[in-house]
């Protein structure tokens, strides 16, 4: 139980407690100053919190000091209010990013620091902001904390806390006490939550797991998470049996588990039939592939992960069709932790515009109806649906039954334009410029969302299209067009785009 | 009431003769107080004080039970202005604010006072926000002492110290007729520590004793001649029985002195700093056995001519650690020295940096500059070669580079969050305007996601800091921001009285969500709760029209974007001339959800219908554009990774600790976004009718979702 920090009498125990503003670390802090004064040690804390308790980043620190130590030497210590660089013996960070800033800050050293940090990420603005993926990589984290820590422990905490219904301060409590780098045993723990008096039961579960993972060093939460994705299942039924009987015979391995999830999603989406036409569409590109690429089929990868989506694109039926199902209701109920005899209604928040109503419509009835300024005084208008009401569900059951007449509506004929253009930009590319081909498939990523957005991203789209065949004659396409990319999906006023496709 | 309850801390206030006192610094203030016989207490929260005025909202029997009058001052200016009562009878008071923010406020008072004078004690605790965490100006407190010729202490930042430093500050005040100030470092004030206490004491003079035999004394007051017989007074009585008084009392320390022939001259405040800084140089002990001499100034002024005179007699250089600038007291010995012609070279900003805070890092640096020049080959002086010097390895630089900034924000639920949304589309349609914000927690619209707000200039002052923009040259008109608690400490004078009185043509929102938040959720005016001691429920909307506004448009409910939209829109585009003021009201969530979560508890455990709404979003709908958090910024809207195996971007997300305020599908609906989002309402002890309708639901339901599971099944399972 005893270390450096207790054999040397003479000198503080320090630790840094890193936490956002309402996460529990001044709870924390409390607990290991109660624990201390208990156990014979003088203690003093400290934090700034000013604003940041707003859920900003906030430090706690603390200094402890035996209180024999300093009978024997006749004086009160002098203890520090602030943490120093090289002289901190336990940092806490509640968060792996703020792992990252107490390792930034040098409070992290190898010749003294036992960091525990929980894995989990709570995301920066910053990094929810963005208009695709703007998270920073985790592991860079975790691969910090075993150069800079003398003692690395780290898990998911925050997890660890809801599974026992608890909050992240009891399970980080645990594993201060399971690292055993504080002079006091875990009865003296246990004994300071329960004179803080405040949900001890949970608490004290909490605490014990958080004890027992003391030792652990699971990978991150993300990490985690993304190869759950990449693993799942994802098995053809019956009804597309000779389909996927074609991938697998027809096309390279590398790009198989990509066409599967695509037969599915398109015979969702629509019917069987437009799974078979998905893939038909991909021949020519296939052939494209094996002539003019390296082997690493990327191109056809590519292609076909975003013909899937755009031939899926979201329309009113799509999102009956979604909302109204058995898993979602089971989905939504997880998530809302539903307990046994407790009811759930789900309400959506629905604002057909003329726009989305004319798009699922035939395409004659939709354009005079996108032309008819009665119609668009009479349609449209938010409203919220319980589809968990049998009116509601009603509604929903029956856009979702447009399905069937879906391929003469006036979106549908819009997207396979389009989608059919976008197609010919890939092929007429590929030959001369392979690495621009495969720039060209991925410009799809614009062509997202609903409503506005939707409008915004097709916007974008256009006006790079447009550019191509500047883009073509100008030095290093593809990479001016994953640039461009990058511009429209970093900004949604569109400003900047207009001002990079200016710049060619 | 406040967001923090000190029920058990009050508890500590009543401690008597030889008890331990063991908590924070503030509160060992409060309790120094009660033990100094202060006979009025009047102050306005902010950070680091706001406990101290907390708790003694919390604590009205001790007070009545001392006589104490406790007051919440409309601004720094009133709690300055109320120290007039030490004026002239032999009263006891003490007032407290952030500073130097409330001390430019209160500067005004704070002037008349210490030109007069005063015959009882009169203390100015004043919370220095200065440094990490700080969320104001970077200035400091101790030029407003210089310029009004009041006393500054800065004790050493332990209990028994600030304790000493609130009784020893009455008495010097009271032995210099001069008003004294208290500097508190922010972690001085939130310091957890231990301190003997004394028993509370009455003032055996009271309120009661000065109202029932009133005093005046003309020549107090400030008017010609007067005034210049104070500068005179200031001069030849009162600072020299100050310096006495200091003197006489051993308020500033010295430490193994004559131990050397050089020696560090030290704020009082920095001394743990600085002792800390020298143990980790092998130069002193954790007990502060430094083995350089120091000087500890635990009042930073006046200075003790003589003290400093006899520290630096034999030696043959000091070393002044003096944080903030300019280096007043660096400047003021070197005249001292050169006065008395004593040899003993002066080093300070020359080896500290003249700016920001003196972190353990920074003292280091100085001292081991300092022991360089005059102790070379010592092994501290050698230790330059520190960490700095090397190379910082590839994998921390990497994390380095990814730690992103992580300011404060709106909180969950906020209702400030949506005036902010609606503006946003508002722009979106009108085109950017100039926006002037104000201080409160309305300021975070500043930062990312709302990126709105061009200028501040202090608190209540938002309305006020776009009076330039009063043209007739253009209809396009300006924006400013102010919050309910701001409005009451002065902008209904400075803002809305200014634009009424000078033709105004420009829109003011007034962001009422019935307490001042960001200091921690205290009442003002127009809170909505009722509170025994204070006057509650004032309409903002009264005062406003009550000083000449003729259009005034109150939102009681501002997560209504519709409603916020097209009272914005309208005050943006209307014929009608004049000064504008949308008042958009909602109850701060933070508060609402303290005082709604254990009502909410208790009638699910006692068996009641309750619905507990909160939204989520479907992660196969949803795109992954994040338009939806670009609009709201709401820290329970987050991302997760997509669980679809054909998308890589991450998918928006509501986390559990949605309060269900609703905004996320107002955005949803208001800027056409997506139709992601739902509402989800968990009905805990449903009635026999909720029970009955989800009976014939799940038959209906059931029919239709058994058809759509065959399907699924001959189709394949698709990443679920």
């Amino acid at each position: 139980m005893a270390n450096d920090a207790m054999t040397a009498p003479a000198k503080a125990i320090t630790i840094a407690v890193l936490a956002m503003g309402g996460e529990g670390g001044g709870v924390l802090a409390d607990w290991i100053v109660d624990m201390a004064e208990h156990e014979g040690h003088l203690a003093q804390s400290t934090s700034v919190p000013g604003v940041a308790q707003r859920t900003g980043a906030t430090i706690y620190y603390i200094e402890l000091f035996p209180e024999a130590a300093a009978r024997a030497a006749g004086h009160e210590p002098v203890l520090a209010l602030m943490p120093t660089p090289g002289d901190v013996d336990i940092v806490i960070a509640s968060e792996l990013m703020e792992a990252g800033r107490a390792i930034q800050r040098g409070l992290v050293t190898p010749d003294r620091t036992t960091l525990i940090t929980s894995t989990h990420r709570v995301y920066s603005m910053i990094e929810k902001m963005s208009m695709g993926d703007g998270r920073v990589d985790p592991d860079n984290f975790v691969e910090a904390g075993k150069v800079a820590a003398r003692r690395f422990v780290r898990t998911d905490f925050a997890q660890l806390a809801e599974q026992n219904g608890s909050v992240i301060s009891a399970a980080l409590f645990g594993a201060l006490a399971g690292t055993g780098t504080l002079p006091f045993s875990r009865d003296n723990f246990e004994a300071a939550i329960r004179r803080g008096g405040v949900g001890v039961d949970p608490s004290l579960k909490a605490f014990a797991a958080g004890y027992v993972r003391a030792d652990a060093h699971n990978t991150s939460a993300m990490a985690t998470a993304i190869e759950a994705a990449t693993r799942a299942e994802i098995d053809p039924g019956p009804a597309l049996a000779a389909l996927a009987e074609r991938v697998a015979l027809e096309f390279p391995k590398l790009v198989q588990p990509v066409l599967r999830a695509s037969l599915i999603r398109l015979a969702d989406f629509q019917d069987p039939d437009y799974a078979a036409e998905y893939l038909e569409r991909l021949q020519p590109i296939l052939a494209i592939d094996q002539r003019y690429g390296d082997g690493g089929f990327r191109l056809l990868g590519e292609t076909a992960r975003h013909l899937a989506l755009w031939m899926s694109y979201e329309d009113a039926i799509r999102v009956a069709d979604l909302k109204i199902r058995r898993s979602r209701f089971a989905r939504v109920a997880n998530e809302v932790r539903q307990s046994e005899g407790q009811l759930l209604e789900i309400d959506e928040f629905m604002h057909p515009r003329v726009e989305e109503v004319a798009d699922i419509l035939p395409s004659g009835l939709g354009r005079w109806l996108l032309g008819s300024s009665t119609a668009r005084r009479l349609i449209g208008g938010s409203r919220v649906v319980r589809t968990t009401s049998i009116r509601g569900f009603l509604q929903l059951q029956a856009v979702a039954s447009l399905r069937r007449w879906r391929r003469n509506s006036l979106r549908f004929q819009a997207e396979h334009r389009r989608i059919a253009d976008w197609f010919k930009a890939i092929e007429a590319s590929a030959p001369e410029n392979y690495e621009l081909a495969v720039a060209i498939a991925e410009c799809q990523r614009l062509v997202k969302g609903y409503g506005d957005t939707h409008v915004r991203g097709n916007a974008s789209f256009d006006a790079i299209f447009g550019a191509l065949p500047r883009l073509r004659v100008a030095g290093n396409p593809a990479q001016t067009l994953r640039r461009l990319l990058d511009t429209a999906l970093a900004d949604d006023s569109g400003k900047q785009l207009r001002l990079a496709l200016q710049d060619i | 009431m406040a967001e923090r309850s000190f029920k058990a801390e009050v508890q500590k206030l009543h401690l008597g003769t030889g008890d331990e006192f063991r908590g924070e610094g503030i509160l060992a203030v409060t309790k120094a107080l009660f033990q100094s016989g202060v006979s009025y207490i009047a102050g306005y929260q902010g950070s680091p004080i706001s406990h101290l005025m907390d708790v003694l909202a919390d604590a009205n029997e001790i007070l009545e039970d001392l006589g104490i009058h406790f007051e919440h001052s409309a601004s720094e200016a009133t709690a300055a202005a109320t120290l007039a009562a030490s004026v002239n009878y032999p009263l006891r008071g003490a007032i407290t604010f952030k500073s130097t923010v409330g001390t430019n406020v209160a500067s005004d008072a704070l002037a008349n006072l210490a030109s007069g004078g005063v015959k009882g004690g009169a203390l100015i605790i004043v919370g220095e926000d200065y440094g990490e965490g700080s969320s104001i100006m970077q200035e400091r407190s101790h030029a407003f002492a210089m310029k009004s010729q009041m006393w500054l202490l800065d004790p050493r930042p332990n209990l028994p110290s600030i304790v000493r430093a609130v009784e020893n500050g009455f008495a010097l005040s009271e032995a210099s007729n001069t008003p004294v100030m208290l500097e508190l470092r922010v972690r001085a004030c939130h310091v957890h520590g231990r301190f003997i206490t004394k028993e509370n004491r009455r003032p055996s003079f009271t309120l009661k004793d000065a109202i029932e035999n009133p005093v005046r004394d003309i020549s107090r007051i400030v008017l010609p001649p007067n005034s210049f017989l104070h500068e005179k007074e200031k001069v030849e009585q009162r600072w020299p029985s100050a310096v006495r008084f200091i003197e006489q009392h051993g308020l500033n320390e010295f430490f193994a002195d004559g131990t050397d022939d050089i020696g560090i001259i030290v704020q009082g405040g920095l001394y743990n700093t600085l002792i800390r800084s020298l143990q980790l140089l092998g130069l002193s002990d954790p007990f502060g056995h430094s083995r350089i001499p120091l000087y500890v100034m635990n009042v930073t002024y006046p200075l003790v001519d003589a003290e400093l005179r006899r520290f630096c007699a034999d030696k043959r250089a000091v070393l002044m650690a003096e944080e903030g600038q300019p280096e007043f007291i660096e400047q003021a010995l070197h005249t001292i020295l050169r006065k008395a012609d004593l040899p003993a070279h002066v080093h300070g900003k020359d080896l500290f940096p003249m700016a920001g805070e003196y972190t353990a890092p920074v003292m280091m640096k100085a001292l081991r500059g300092f022991l360089g020049l005059y102790r070379p080959g010592s092994p501290a002086a050698a230790d330059v070669a520190d960490a700095a010097g090397c190379e910082r390895p590839a994998q921390l630089a990497a994390s380095d580079g990814q730690v992103h900034p992580r300011p404060p924000t709106f909180c969950t639920g906020c209702p400030e969050r949506p005036i902010f949304t609606a503006l946003k589309l508002v722009e979106q349609e009108l085109g950017t305007h100039h926006v002037s914000s104000d201080i409160g927690c309305h300021l975070f619209s500043i930062l990312p996601p709302f990126d709105i707000g061009a200028t501040t200039m202090g608190y209540g002052l938002g309305w006020a800091g776009a009076a330039a923009f009063n043209t007739s040259e253009t209809a396009k008109r300006t924006i400013s921001f102010m919050g309910d608690g701001g409005f009451w400490h002065n902008g209904l004078t400075s803002g809305v009285g200014n634009a009424v009185f000078n033709k105004s043509d420009n829109l003011l929102i007034v962001v009422d969500n019935s307490y001042t938040a960001a200091t921690g959720g205290q009442d003002i005016l127009s809170s909505k709760a009722e509170n025994p001691l204070l006057a509650t429920n004032k309409s903002i909307e009264r005062a406003t029209t009550g000083v000449g506004v003729d259009w005034v448009r109150t939102i009681t409910h501002t997560y209504s974007i519709e409603q916020m939209r097209g009272a914005l829109r309208e005050a943006l585009t209307t014929r009608h001339k004049g000064p504008k003021v949308i008042i958009a009201q909602s109850e701060c969530m933070l508060n609402q959800q303290r005082r709604l979560k254990p009502q909410v508890r208790a009638a699910i455990r006692n068996g009641e219908r309750v619905v507990r709404e909160r939204f989520g979003v479907d992660s196969d709908v949803c795109t992954g554009d994040h338009s939806c958090i670009r609009l709201s910024g709401c820290p329970s809207l987050s991302i997760r990774p997509s669980t679809d195996p054909l998308r890589r971007d991450p998918v928006a997300c509501v986390l559990d600790s949605c309060v269900g305020c609703g905004l996320c599908g107002e955005i949803a609906h208001a800027a056409v976004l997506c139709p992601s989002f739902f509402r989800a309402g968990l009905i805990s002890n449903p009635s026999g009718w909720d029970r009955l309708k989800a009976s014939a639901r799940a038959i209906v339901i059931g029919y239709f979702q058994d058809r759509m599971d065959r399907r699924e099944r001959r189709l394949g399972v698709y990443g679920k």
